[in-house]
Order: structure tokens, then sequence, then C-alpha cells
């Protein structure tokens, strides 16, 4: 391995770290877009890079500033990290391609360098949280990633000042959950005297029973739950995704919270052992009824929204009920169905908030009324919405079944009346998702447009990363050996004892 | 020329670039309609020149991509699925014909999107077909759902939108609420998704989850129709008339009853299911759904609404085929694929004609109209003489080879059903034509005339037929419904092999 490729790792982060000051000092509408798409689209480069070195040589070890852990802060890439890193930093340069116009619309130019100096910073938390190796840094991280993602809901007041109230209520409950995460942090370097991810993990069976140790576990789960917006925890997302500006709302869905499942799946798979978390704690009689609550009544919520971006932020909590369901299930098929969703949600879902943001742009606004005969106004955009949304039922050919397949095989897999009862209630989950989707679907080409409007589709520039978000979930639909190849071997790393 | 292989994926590809050419032709109606019908000619002989390598006990098959680890989308041809695909390619091209007739005669708004859909549905219905595994079968089911639901909307209207909602609830419901849960617990047994001679579940399954997974599947597959999920059929039937024709008549709901063959005889196998006697419900409902839904037709005054309820009632036959699990009522259940499409298309194509000519749709409006639409009327005789099962039509070695088969099996009261069935079936269909010709236009009377001075009443003056576009159609697929009687030997000896283990 080259110096400069050993040096990957590092690079990742603190490209857009080192940027983001550089953009805040930018002025104008292109400068700062253009410099955050160049480092995002680096990050994703070495992104890409990392995995084909993980792939390559195995699980790579990094010791920032030489420091030898558990001295040292040590960033840990494996295959679910790299998973993870290609994953956010891909979907970050997917939305940039679309920010300009978007963006340039939604804000106060003025503020635009400061919007994509926070952008940078939340992307540079998110890449952070999944490849430190370091507990207290996942701290740090998950900060940088927070504070960054309330002051870019916040610029959402442009359009609608309720986006303040929204970023401070995300800003009270992610506090909360960060604390709660960060007291469970300190409980466990009192018992154990390390941050070191693998330090902990090697001296926790021994201490796993002590009382510290189960409140330690307690506030980490439920400080990641509380930020992973876990049902009943999820009531900052809803009024987050709504009001931010359309750009940040993509980013966000893709992402933020997939980085919490992911944190989940890291602490419990590689900290506490799974055999720890749910033989002895019972983790599942925790997750499994929030989740199976959470899947069900966010999708039956979603259906009674008027609010385009209000029905697929409650789809967002809905699947995250989903992918807690697959960690809940505490096997390596459900573990696999959780990685699986995380990438395909993550592109569908992001592809369905830009088609939204193609109508905002061109309507100014998400809701329902606004939105009539939307369908015949702008065809192109309205279509790319539908096929996005038949990925979210899940209909054969689009991600949402794949992932679906993988989640119900593994709820199979129980064989017992509560994984046939989970089959059950996956299904008519899912029948849920037809509704709130149709009544989209028929609200833009059943009902007439008003009057006066003409027919106008969104620029190129936005159409065009819509609908490579749109034409790629496809693709992903049938050519799974990313997707599932990936996820397979990172289950299986993660449930083989590593 | 081609090898069948590339005959097996020109079959789907064939329609889809026709739907290409008909997008771009949308400006020019008749370069459109030209290529819908060469488009529907060109994949009617693609597939019929697959027919002698299937004659010869070739299977070609052709694996399109791996989707998942182990699951592969992959395209087989059997003899169960040649003959459904042969039954669809060749009534698109009349029902093209019928289509131009019909959409021009009532100007119909969206022509070309209709054109386009109608093309997409044609190509997940040949997938449908020459599916090779439950995976494929149940991906292009779904896109014949998806692409046929703006064909039912077509009208946009609220009732249009009311008819979509219950048409996509249920088959969408029922497919990824029963029948994806089906297809994912037959992988967790068996491993395999296969369709193989003699079943799968074999050895796998017990004969109660064996009885559940049948019910996942029967219920599953909604496009079969069977009580009570068939609300979704008669919701359909707002759509444009060639849409009830072709679809609601011949492809989504034979689609139904061929992946309920085909789950039957590929996935149960006719052996297992005999043995474990996981059917024998089935038996009832599919006999109950015979004769409930022929009784409701007794009462729908809306022509088509009675004809999409004969159509519940006949698909029933079917599945009532596959559920006594012997080889001669499988054998009754697949020719009935075949005869009853002909026969029913028929009927569809008359009611279009009908309201294209007269713009009438209830049947008390129509008396006395046989003697307008002499042609349109008698085609509507002939289909409906074939669905009650009368010969020298198809529709009779249908319902004989049930017969023969409820015999197999000891079954009386099958008989029984099957019998009162058909005198059902002459009571709902046979007065159309009775009134149509021997009853006087409402609001009119006959004058009274002595016997022996009699006249006809007939002259060509007073004959007011649709367009000629909508009028040939049920002429020819009349006219096939007696070809259909001659030629049962060839499609069973087509279909033996399946049968036999």
């Amino acid at each position: 391995m080259s110096a400069w490729s050993s040096q990957f790792p590092i690079l990742v982060v603190l490209l857009p770290l080192l940027a983001a000051p550089v953009c805040a000092l930018f002025r104008g509408t292109v400068l700062p877009w253009l410099l955050t798409t160049i480092i995002s689209a680096l990050s994703f480069y070495l992104s890409i890079e990392l995995m084909a070195q993980v792939l390559d040589g195995g699980t790579i070890s990094y010791h920032l500033g030489g420091w030898a852990p558990p001295w040292g802060i040590e960033y840990v890439v494996d295959l679910l990290s790299a998973f993870m890193l290609i994953l956010i930093s891909g979907i970050s340069t997917g939305v940039l391609l679309f920010a300009r116009e978007s963006i340039a619309r939604e804000t106060r130019p003025e503020q635009l360098g400061l919007f994509f100096a926070a952008y940078l910073l939340a992307l540079t938390g998110m890449l952070g949280i999944c490849i430190t190796g370091d507990a207290f840094n996942v701290f740090v991280f998950l900060a940088v990633m927070s504070l960054s993602s309330y002051a870019l809901i916040a610029m959402g007041a442009r359009n609608d000042r309720r986006a303040l109230t929204a970023a401070f209520q995300y800003l009270i409950i992610g506090t909360i959950g960060a604390t709660f995460y960060l007291i469970g942090v300190g409980l466990i370097y009192l018992m154990t005297g390390t941050l070191n991810i693998a330090d902990i993990a090697t001296r926790f069976t021994d201490i796993e029973g002590t009382r510290p140790i189960l409140a330690a576990v307690g506030f980490i789960v439920m400080g990641i739950c509380i930020k992973l917006a876990l049902f009943p925890f999820h009531v900052w997302l809803p009024n987050g995704y709504t009001y931010a500006p359309s750009i940040v709302t993509a980013f966000f869905a893709g992402t933020a919270t997939k980085v919490s499942v992911y944190l989940l799946i890291r602490f419990i798979y590689t900290v506490f052992g799974p055999d720890f978390a749910f033989g002895g704690l019972a983790l599942t009689d925790f997750l499994m009824p929030l989740a199976v609550a959470g899947f069900l009544s966010m999708s039956v919520v979603a259906i009674f929204q008027t609010n385009v971006k209000r029905i697929l932020a409650y789809s967002s909590v809905a699947q995250l009920g989903y992918l807690t369901l697959g960690i809940a299930l505490a096997s390596e098929a459900g573990l696999t169905a959780t990685i699986v969703h995380i990438f395909n949600h993550a592109i569908v879902k992001t592809g369905l908030f830009l088609s939204v943001g193609c109508m905002f742009f061109v309507v100014g606004s998400a809701w329902l009324k606004d939105l009539e005969g939307i369908g015949r106004l702008m065809p192109i955009t309205t279509f790319g919405f539908v096929l996005g949304g038949l990925g979210l039922i899940g209909v054969p050919l689009t991600p949402g079944f794949i992932s679906k397949w993988y989640l119900v095989s593994a709820a199979f897999e129980r064989g017992d009346f509560i994984g046939y009862s989970l089959v059950a209630l996956l299904m008519v989950s899912s029948l849920l998702a037809v509704i709130y989707i149709w009544r989209i679907v028929e609200v833009a080409y059943f009902r007439d447009p008003p009057d006066h409007a003409v027919r106008k589709e969104a620029p190129l520039s936005l159409l065009i990363p819509t609908w490579i978000f749109i034409l790629g979930s496809f693709y992903f639909g049938v050519e799974t050996s990313f997707s599932v190849g990936i996820a397979k071997a990172a289950a299986a790393f993660l449930t083989g004892g590593a | 020329m081609f090898t069948p292989e590339t005959h097996l994926l020109l079959s789907l590809i064939i329609p889809l670039v026709g739907m290409v050419g008909i997008a771009l032709a949308s400006k020019a109606p008749n370069i459109r309609e030209g290529v819908t019908l060469v488009t529907a000619v060109l994949l009617c002989l693609n597939v019929f020149s697959i027919l002698p390598h299937v004659l010869d006990g070739l299977t070609p098959a052709v694996t399109l991509l791996e989707v998942m680890p182990g699951i592969t989308l992959a395209l087989k041809v059997e003899p169960l699925g040649m003959t459904f695909a042969m039954v669809a390619s060749s009534l698109w091209i009349i029902n093209s014909v019928y289509s131009i007739g019909y959409m021009r005669g009532n100007n119909e708004p969206r022509q070309t999107g209709f054109y386009v859909c109608f093309a997409i549905a044609i190509s997940a219905t040949m997938g449908i077909a020459f599916s090779g595994n439950l995976l494929t079968l149940f991906i292009f089911y779904e896109i014949l759902t998806l692409s046929t639901y703006p064909l039912v909307t077509h009208k946009m209207n609220a009732a249009a939108l009311k008819g979509g909602r219950i048409y996509l609830g249920i088959l969408i419901g029922t497919s990824i609420g029963l029948l994806l849960p089906a297809i994912i617990w037959t992988y967790m047994l068996t491993g395999t998704l296969d369709f193989v001679k003699g079943g799968i579940l074999s050895g796998y399954a017990s004969a109660g989850v064996a009885t559940v997974l049948l019910f996942l599947f029967m219920y599953g597959i909604g496009k079969a129709a069977l009580m009570p999920i068939h609300r979704w059929l008669p919701a359909a039937m707002v759509a444009p008339t060639p849409v009830s024709a072709l679809l609601h008549a011949v492809a989504v709901v034979k689609a139904g009853v061929f992946a309920v063959l085909k789950v039957v005889i590929y996935i149960f196998g006719i052996d297992f299911l005999a043995e474990t006697g996981a059917s024998g419900w089935l038996t009832w409902v599919a006999a109950y759904t015979l004769i409930a839904a022929s009784v409701v037709a007794l009462t729908k005054d809306n022509l088509k609404s009675r004809l999409a309820y004969s159509t519940i009632s006949q698909l029933a036959y079917v599945v009532l085929g596959a559920s006594m699990a012997t080889s001669m009522a499988v054998a009754g259940g697949a020719l009935q694929i075949v005869m009853h499409a002909f026969g029913k298309i028929t009927l569809f194509f008359c009611a279009g004609a009908i309201y294209t000519a007269v713009h009438k749709t209830e049947i008390s409006d129509m008396q006395g109209l046989g003697r307008k639409m002499p042609i349109t009327f008698i085609a509507f005789l002939i289909g409906s003489l074939s669905i009650i099962g009368l010969p020298p039509l198809g529709g009779s070695w249908s319902k004989f080879y049930l017969m023969v088969g409820a015999a197999d099996a000891d079954e009386v009261i099958l008989m029984v059903v099957l019998l009162v069935s058909s005198l059902l079936n002459i009571a709902y269909l046979l007065p159309i034509v009775v009134r149509g010709f021997f009853f006087a236009p409402p609001g009119t009377r006959e004058a009274l005339i002595a016997p022996g001075h009699e006249t006809s009443g007939f002259s060509w003056k007073n004959v007011q037929e649709a367009p000629l576009f909508c009028v040939l159609p049920p002429v020819i697929t009349a006219g096939a419904c007696v070809v259909l009687f001659f030629l049962a030997d060839p499609i069973f000896r087509l279909i033996e092999p399946i049968l036999t283990p």
C-alpha cells in the first residue's frame, strides 16, 4: 500500500472538515456549492477506494497521529463502515448535484456560504461516526453532525418560519439523546478505563453483568434510539424533514438516521456482543415491540398527512422500524436485512425527496392541496415520484422488494408464532404504504390542476439528479450483488464474533 | 431463423419495442395504430414459431439475471405457458383492430397512453406465460397490475378513480400481502422457486403447512378472482371496452388462473395435493364462487357487469379443475383458459360494439336491438353458446373434461354443481339475445299479426351496425369458437405431457 493511499481513512473525514471554514468565507451562489460538491465527490471516491482496500486486504486500522491504540484514536474501516461511507458520501454527492438551483431559491443568498459550510460539517460528522473506532470520538462526530443539522434545518425559515421551531425541537431532543450516549460512554470508561471500541469489546465479557455496565448499555441504547428516531422518540423527525430546505431533507432522509442505525449495530455486535445483548439483556424484548409499533402506527399516521414531505417523513420513521426490527431479530438474516435496507431505503427515499424538491421548486409548496393535477403540469417529475413510490411500496424490480424479501425471510426463519405474526404485520405495513403513496398519486393525476397553472417542468439541473436516483434505485433493485453481497458479508463478519 | 431461446426473449421485447414506436408516433394516429398492428402480428408470429419446438418436447429456457443470490429471473417455455401465450398474442391482433374502431368511434382522449400501456401489459403477459420460476411469475404479475391501472382509470373521472382504487387495492393487496409471503415461505422450505414437474414442496411441507400455503397462494393470486376477492373485476369494467375485452376477459384474469395452474402443477404437484388433501377446501370455495357469481350475474342489468360476473364464475371452473387434483380435471381447467378466452372476448367485443353504435350499456335498453345489429347479436349468440358449453363450440370441451374429472374423483355433488352452473349460464346469457331479436324496442309495441300472415321485419335498411373495425373482431372470434371445437385434440396433446408424470 502506498503512503498516499494509506492515509485515505483520515482524508475522507478531513477533507470536508477542512473545506467547511473555507466554504464559509465564500460569497455568491456558485463557489460554495462548487467546492462542496467537489469535496463530497472526493470523499465518495476515497470511500470507494477504501472499500476496495477492505475487500482486498481485510479491516483497515488507522492510527491517528501515529499513536497506537488504545492510547491514540483509532479509525477502523471494516466492511460495514466502508459500506456506510460509500452510501453517505454517494448520497451527499448526488444531492449536491441537485442543490445549486434548489437551495438558491430556498435560502437567503448571503447565507449560502454558511449553509454549505454547515452541510460539509454534517457530512464530516456522519462519515466520522462510521469510520472511527473510538467511543468518545463517536460522540464528538455526533455533536458535529447534530449541531450542523440544527442549523441546516433552521435554514428553511425563509419559506416557512416553522423551520425554526422544528430545529429547536430537534436541538432539545437531539441533545438529550447525545447526552444519554455520553453518560453511557462515561460509565463504560469508568469500568474499563478505555474508550477504544475494540479494546472495550475485549474487556466487556468480564464485566458485562455489573450494574454500571447495565446502566451504560441502557443509556447508550436509549441515546442512540432517540437519535435514530425510533418510535416513540421520533417526534422531532417529521417536523424537521417537513420544514427544512428540500436538499437538506433529501440528504438527511438517506443518511442521518441511518448513521444511528449503524451505531446501534456497531454497539450491539462489536461492543456488547450479540450473546450478551440478546441473551443476557434481551434487547429484543425492548426493540421489537417499539419497531413493530413504529412501522405500523407511523404508516397509519402517514396516510392522514396533508403535506407530501410529511407523508414521506412519517414513512421514514416507519422504515426505521423495519431497520430496527432486523436488528431485533438477532440473527444473521435479520442483520443482513437491516444492512440491505439501509442502502435500499436511502436510495429510494432520496429519490423521492428530490422529486418533491422539484415540485417545491416550481410550485413553492409541498402541501397536497397545492399539488393537485401536478401529474399533468410536471409529468416527468411526477412519473419519477411514482416510480420512487413503487420502490417504497416494495414492488418487485425495486430495491424495496429486495429489502422486504430479506426481512420477511428473516422473520420466517424464526419459525415460531412471533415470526409468523411479524410476517403478517410486515405485510399489513406494506399495504399501508400503498395507501399513502397512492393518495399522492391520485391527487397528482386525478384532480384538475388550478385554472391559471401552466405546464412547466423543473430545470434539468434538478431533473437529472432526481432521475439518477430513481433509475439508480431500479438498477439496485435488479443488480443486487453490491448491496446484498456486502450486506451478507458484513453481517457474517459481525455475527462471526469479530 | 432464430434459436427458440431468441424467440423466447423476443416475445417480451417485441411489445416493448412496439411501445416505443407507439410513443414516438403519438402525433400521427394512423402510423401509431399501424405500429400497434404490426407489433401485434410480429408478436403472434414469433410466439407461434416457438410452438414446433415445444411439440418436439423441448423446453427452451433463458436466464436473464440473478436478482438475489440463488434466485434468478428466468424464462422457460412449457406447454401450459405456450398455450396461454398463443391465446393472448393471437387475440391481441384482433383486439388491436377492435381498439382502433372503438377508441376512434368514441373519440376517447389520451389514446397514445392507452396503446403504450396496452403494449406493456402484453409484454408482462408474455412474461407470465413464459416465467421459469415463481419469482419471475410474481414480477410480471405485478407489472401487469400496474400497467393496467392507467387503462382501468382511463376516463379519469370519479367512477374511474373509485374503480381504480378497488382494482389496485385488491390486486396489489393480495399479491403483496399473501402471494409474496407464500413465495418467500416456499423458498425457505425448499430452497428453490423453480417450476418443476411433479412439484417442489413434496417432502418439505406437512399436510398442514401445505394447506396454509395453498390458501396463501390461492388468495394471493387475486387475479383468479376467487370469492370473496373478486370485486376488482366488476370494478375494472369502468375501463374502455377493449381493455375489458382483452385484459379482463383474457390476459389479466387468465394470468390469474394460469398462475393457479402453474402453482398447483409445478409447485405443489397434483400427486402431492391428492395425497395431502390440502386442496379439499379449495374445491368448495371454487364451487361456491362458480354458482354465486352466476347468480349475481343474473341480477345485473349492466351488460359489462353481467359479463364480469360471468367471468368470475368461469374462472372458478379453472380453479375447480386445479383443486380436484386429477389429471382430467386439470386438463379441463387448462382447456377452459383457451375456450373461455375466445368466447368471452366475443361477448365483450359485442358489448363494446353496441356501446359504440347506440351508446347503450343496460340490458333492458337493448330489447329489439338485434334487429338493428344482427351481426353483433349473432356473434354474441355464438360466444354465449360456447361459454355455456354446447357443441359444436369450443367451450363444450372444457366442460366435458371437467365433468370427467369430477366423475374420476367420485364427486357427485360437483357434477351437480357443474350442471346447475351450465343452466345458470343459459339463464343469464341467452335472454340478452332473445330480447334483442324477439322483443320490441322499449317504448314501442308490435302490431298484432294474425297467424299465417307474418312477414320478416328484417331489412338491411334498418341495420345500424358499429364501424367495421368494431364488428369484424367479434365475427372472427365467434368463428374461432367454432374452429376450436375441432382443435381441442391438438391442444389437449400439447398440454398432455404436463399431466402424465
